[in-house]
């Protein structure tokens, strides 16, 4: 019963496709199993977009004492509808001096990249929508076509406004793709493979029958995964690091000049960016889709992955309640003084934790190295009494 | 199937070069640079050079691309002006091709049969980098670490006097 429903989705794709199979060539049968895979792909999670739109507004309501939308249907679920009928009501304005093509091609192509990456996670037990030996190769691959359709957007508007919210944006992104490739490189050594699917192969087993092989309950994986996390919300232009579409200062960064299904195109690849990297956490870091404990195992496995995913989405909405908006040279010292360095000693300590035996003795000693490394940088990177009185290079 | 696909592609990619080429605005040239590298990545996809295509994405599209924008960016002042037709850069690019066709068409593996395509994972890849081509693999590394550093040194905030 449990197994029948693991596999659930599979079987019903399988039925879907046994009417083509036999009396269709061969290619159309493979073209069908990957429609019937972007399909659920898109279902799910633009379903998962309009949800968490809404929640999203009801918890910051909730932090910030107020009620959130309450108006449209019980609870005010059904917001996202009334958002949607209004986006596509509004008038789509395009700048007479913009560059037309490049404006309209800007919010397709950044949504398109969001969903590619998300198309290597693995869901559930043979629930990857794409399977590709190089799949963590792949996402980082994709998503660095982001930087390169925020250009368009920002130079495509012919706005100031937009054009420093896309150099903003890509600063901050290329700063941040290096510890989070950094962090991700820890897992792919001890794992020995670029796979999705073997890296939470590997996750599965339990310690005592109750302690999870999840690779953030190691101290390398732990500190892998903070910085992973850290560098996430920067990549997807969440709070605190959302300085690209700063209010106060730049109107909305490079999402200024568009208005109407535009402008909520930019709004849904934010989303499916975050919820890509998110899900990229969960597979390399927290275990994927296994269940937490032994005999948890009877849930269905993609089950256990949302429940992480809401979990995570969770805290993103509560650091974007909860802190305010930092610097932008803040943002760009502690990626590189700080988020680097100790990217590196993850990868170091995942060395010294494969050597000394996977095992207690092997999870001190990276211990070891990671407090030494972070204490070592914390008093090296102190500022304390060392602020020089400020000056002014180039607005005086 | 396959030619089909082969088809298209190169459709694609000659089509976009040949904007690139011929766009009198530098940045959509750029920008259709860009759309050419995505195709020849196809290509090592449809030779089942899986890691090269994805290298090929990850460094020609989130690297290069992003830097040839920004260098035409932080550079150029005249982006409304319109060049003439470039004669001598086309009589060299003709040169070129004909003699690139030249050395192709005298190659001996012409003739040859292809060997069956087996898709190069990359499982092997990293397993022969990390035992047959250990030490170009660190030399690399190390190259690679010294132009960092010097990049670093080039930006370095100058003390005030």
């Amino acid at each position: 019963m449990a197994d029948l429903l693991d596999q659930i989705f599979i079987h019903a794709k399988q039925w879907l496709l046994s009417f083509a199979i036999g009396r269709a060539p061969d290619w159309i049968v493979q073209i069908a199993s990957s429609l019937i895979n972007i399909g659920a792909l898109l279902g799910v999670f633009l379903t998962l977009f309009a949800l968490i739109s809404v929640l999203e507004r009801k918890i910051l309501g909730r932090m910030q004492n107020r009620y959130g939308p309450n108006r449209v249907g019980p609870f005010g679920l059904f917001q996202p509808v009334a958002d949607g009928i209004k986006m596509l009501i509004k008038e789509d304005i395009v700048p007479t001096r913009a560059d037309k093509i490049v404006h309209f091609l800007a919010p397709i192509l950044i949504a398109a990249a969001a969903i590619l990456s998300l198309g290597v996670i693995p869901y559930g037990r043979n629930m990857t929508p794409f399977v590709i030996d190089g799949g963590i190769l792949f996402f980082f691959a994709v998503g660095s076509a982001t930087e390169l359709t925020v250009f368009m957007a920002g130079w495509g508007s012919n706005n100031k406004y937009s054009m420093l919210g896309a150099m903003r944006a890509i600063a901050q992104m290329i700063s941040y793709e290096l510890p989070l490739l950094i962090t991700v490189l820890p897992v792919v050594m001890i794992v020995s493979s670029l796979n999705p699917d073997k890296i939470v192969a590997l996750q599965g087993n339990y310690s005592f029958g109750f302690i999870p092989h999840w690779f953030v309950f190691t101290p390398w994986g732990a500190t892998a995964f903070l910085l992973f996390f850290v560098s996430g919300l920067v990549e997807s232009n969440r709070t605190p690091f959302d300085v690209p579409e700063g209010e106060s200062e730049i109107v909305a960064g490079h999402m200024t000049e568009y208005s109407g299904f535009k402008y909520a195109t930019f709004f849904l690849a934010e989303y499916l960016g975050m919820f890509a990297i998110s899900g990229l956490g969960i597979t390399l870091f927290l275990g994927g889709w296994h269940a937490p404990l032994q005999f948890l195992e009877f849930i269905p496995s993609y089950v256990w992955f949302f429940i992480k995913l809401s979990i995570l989405l969770f805290v993103y909405i509560w650091l974007r309640g909860t802190l305010p908006r930092t610097r932008v040279d803040q943002i760009m010292n502690f990626a590189w003084k700080f988020m680097l360095p100790m990217a590196f000693t993850c990868v170091i300590a995942a060395a010294v934790w494969h050597y000394t035996g996977r095992g207690a003795r092997g999870w001190l000693w990276s211990l070891a190295v990671i407090a030494l490394v972070y204490f070592a940088l914390s008093i090296f990177l102190d500022t304390k009494n060392k602020f020089a009185p400020r000056t002014y290079r180039f607005a005086e | 199937m396959s030619t089909v696909a082969f088809v298209v592609i190169s459709i694609l990619t000659l089509s976009a070069a040949l904007a690139a080429a011929t766009l009198h605005r530098l940045m959509h040239a750029a920008l259709t640079f860009a759309v050419m590298f995505i195709g020849i990545s196809a290509f090592f996809f449809l030779l089942g050079a899986e890691f090269v295509g994805l290298v090929q994405v990850f460094v020609y599209i989130g690297a290069v691309a992003v830097l040839i924008v920004f260098t035409i960016l932080l550079t150029r002042h005249d982006q409304e002006k319109t060049s003439e037709f470039n004669w001598s850069g086309t009589v060299i690019a003709l040169a070129v091709f004909v003699g690139l066709l030249w050395a192709i068409a005298k190659t001996k593996s012409l003739s040859v049969a292809p060997p069956p395509i087996e898709s190069i994972t990359v499982q092997r890849i990293g397993d022969i980098l990390m035992t047959s081509f250990v030490w170009p693999l660190q030399c690399v590394g190390v190259l690679l670490t010294a132009a960092l550093i010097g990049a670093l040194v080039l930006v370095l905030e100058e003390k005030p006097q």
